[in-house]
């Protein structure tokens, strides 16, 4: 069959092939890329300080569990009480920006008010600034009023999210149309309560990919944290990380070093290995509608 | 139609303070953590205000002393606000415009029917995930892969590359560079993913047309596909660029905040992080955070304005 095809369209086929090939090669070499130094991270967490002396290698060297005791019992790095730390401070943002945005974002879709336009525009507006620049004056309050080495002035601010709220907002505008809104307001039921039990429900998807991400972000938060948890019980995993760059490096077991970082990122990599599907999903659906 | 419009203004009155209660939060949460604290910021950067040792200065009004301290040269002539300011375009830039590029090839080649690229969702899964790895973790780790005693040189050396350790961290180029890789690396699956969905949400009869009308894959990308991405593309740029002005983390932890070798990789963050951290001097770093507001205003309008001319 291929040979009856003119040769301007063999050609053409042929032109495709290798095209098609090219960008396999590129796609391999980018994922490599990426994939490498976390494959290095594996691999040099289960090696012990003498092998990783000792030179290069891409298999593991059987320490893993030690490394891993070490890393969790090490006396001036608590990493398990770290993750706990940012465990909380994560779950709780997390929680908080989700239902707070959706309840902003319900307010603004729902309801007609006066100023709904203003609301609106005024939160579109502070979505670009920046947090670091209003930080100095946030520390600063933080300071006055005894607030350091607390966890609710990182967890409070995450209720004004002006990226979440739009995109639950525009989860709202094509999945849950006026009609819907008004079928659900059951007579003798409070708006709040019909916000709770029905409308909550109906937002699932966009809801739990925002918990994800705001989780992801606040795990990684390293800026604000960094300033306001000066206490060793306190300070969250980025903050620790940081710690072990700071301190004098040649003295560490870098087996046990590089388990720190695993453990660090391993809670996020698992959570996505096992959602990625829908995470992808959810990086477009807000954004994009211009 | 009719009916349902007079019913909401029947209810309207009733209705409408629930929106206002359901808006409160937010705007609530809004002004005491963001709003008090800028202002306070703006308000701080005309004072002198520090701590030194265990003596307090300040506050005092200075007017606009802290701003021009922050633009006068130190012993060595160098404007360090400026040259900051330079690092901090630099570094984005170096891995802003690679990652654009790359990005939008890819979307490209995912969206492209005749190629029909398998393994996409593979693909996607394994470029986007650096986006969400902890920055300072991702930093840490590319300091050990690429230290004196690291794998990447153990390797160089296995490979008779070279004798002696590289150290990357002693060289402008090589560190800059670096950064520019980590953040490449955790950008650019992003940024791929959303180009996707703009080209996705391109009506496909405009591809066809074109097709039949012979155009070659070029002419398609020049007249039809950039054209209709323009809008996502600002988005991407404004938000890339917003992100690259407050880049910190990996930098910070990449050079233990030093931002070496000679500080050519201090960014502007780096550089406000300095005064609010031990010192706590609030006035310098009101002003540093006036300067950077300025600049992100200034820098989302000029490049919402240059694209959205053309049309």
């Amino acid at each position: 069959m291929n040979n009856k095809m003119p040769p301007e369209a063999r050609r053409a086929q042929a032109q495709l092939t290798a095209l098609r090939i090219l960008v396999y090669l590129i796609l391999i070499f980018l994922s490599i890329l990426c994939l490498f130094s976390f494959y290095m991270l594996v691999i040099n967490a289960s090696r012990s300080n003498g092998q990783l002396q000792a030179g290069f290698t891409l298999v593991p060297g059987g320490h893993f569990l030690d490394n891993l005791r070490n890393a969790w019992t090490d006396s001036s790095i608590n990493i398990p009480r770290g993750m706990l730390n940012s465990f909380f401070v994560a779950a709780c943002t997390a929680i908080l920006t989700t239902y707070f945005s959706a309840l902003t974002a319900y307010g603004i879709h729902a309801y007609d008010f006066k100023l709904k336009k203003l609301a609106f525009s005024f939160i579109m507006a502070i979505m670009v600034i920046p947090t670091q620049v209003s930080a100095a004056g946030f520390i600063q309050l933080c300071y006055r009023y005894g607030l350091t080495n607390k966890y609710w002035p990182l967890v409070l601010p995450g209720i004004a999210a002006p990226i979440v709220f739009f995109y639950i907002k525009q989860y709202m505008e094509s999945n849950l149309p006026m009609e819907i809104v008004d079928a659900a307001r059951v007579d003798g039921c409070g708006e709040f309560r019909t916000f709770n039990t029905i409308i909550l429900p109906m937002l699932k998807p966009a809801l739990s990919v925002q918990l994800i991400f705001s989780f992801v972000q606040s795990w990684n938060n390293y800026f604000l944290p960094a300033l306001l948890l000066t206490d060793a019980n306190k300070k969250t995993v980025p903050i620790m990380i940081a710690q072990l760059r700071s301190a004098d490096y040649s003295k560490f077991d870098m087996g046990k070093v590089y388990m720190f970082i695993l453990l660090a990122i391993l809670p996020v990599v698992v959570v996505y290995i096992i959602l990625s599907k829908s995470i992808i999903k959810g990086v477009t659906a807000g954004s994009v509608k211009g | 139609m009719n009916e349902r419009k007079l019913r909401r203004n029947q209810n309207g009155v009733r209705y409408a303070k629930w929106g206002y209660l359901f808006i409160l939060p937010f705007f609530l949460a809004y002004f005491i953590f963001t709003f008090v604290p800028q202002v306070l910021t703006i308000y701080n950067s005309f004072f002198e205000n520090y701590r030194e040792g265990l003596k307090q200065v300040g506050p005092n009004f200075v007017g606009f002393r802290n701003y021009v301290a922050l633009f006068t040269p130190d012993k060595t002539g160098t404007i360090n606000i400026l040259k900051y300011a330079g690092n901090t375009l630099a570094l984005w830039v170096m891995g802003a415009i690679p990652q654009l590029v790359i990005a939008m090839l890819l979307a490209i080649f995912f969206t492209s029917y005749r190629l029909h690229i398998r393994g996409q969702q593979f693909f996607k899964t394994v470029i986007y995930m650096p986006n969400l790895i902890m920055a300072s973790a991702f930093s840490m780790l590319f300091f050990t892969l690429f230290s004196n005693v690291g794998p990447v040189n153990q390797l160089l050396q296995a490979w008779g590359l070279s004798d002696v350790p590289i150290d990357f961290f002693a060289y402008k180029g090589t560190v800059r560079g670096l950064i520019c890789l980590m953040n490449f690396l955790m950008w650019f699956g992003n940024t791929t993913i959303l180009l996707m969905a703009g080209i996705m949400g391109i009506d496909q009869d405009l591809f066809e047309a074109a097709n039949l009308d012979g155009a070659s894959s070029l002419q398609v990308f020049f007249k039809i596909t950039l054209p209709l991405l323009m809008p996502i593309l600002i988005y991407t740029i404004i938000t890339a660029m917003i992100g690259g002005l407050q880049m910190f983390d990996v930098p910070q932890v990449l050079t233990n905040g030093k931002g070496m070798p000679d500080r050519t990789s201090m960014t502007l963050v780096m550089y406000l992080n300095n005064y609010l951290g031990g010192s706590k001097n609030y006035g310098m770093s009101g002003a540093i955070s006036v300067i950077i507001f300025i600049i992100t205003g200034l820098l989302s309008m000029i490049v919402y304005r240059s694209l959205t001319k053309k049309d």
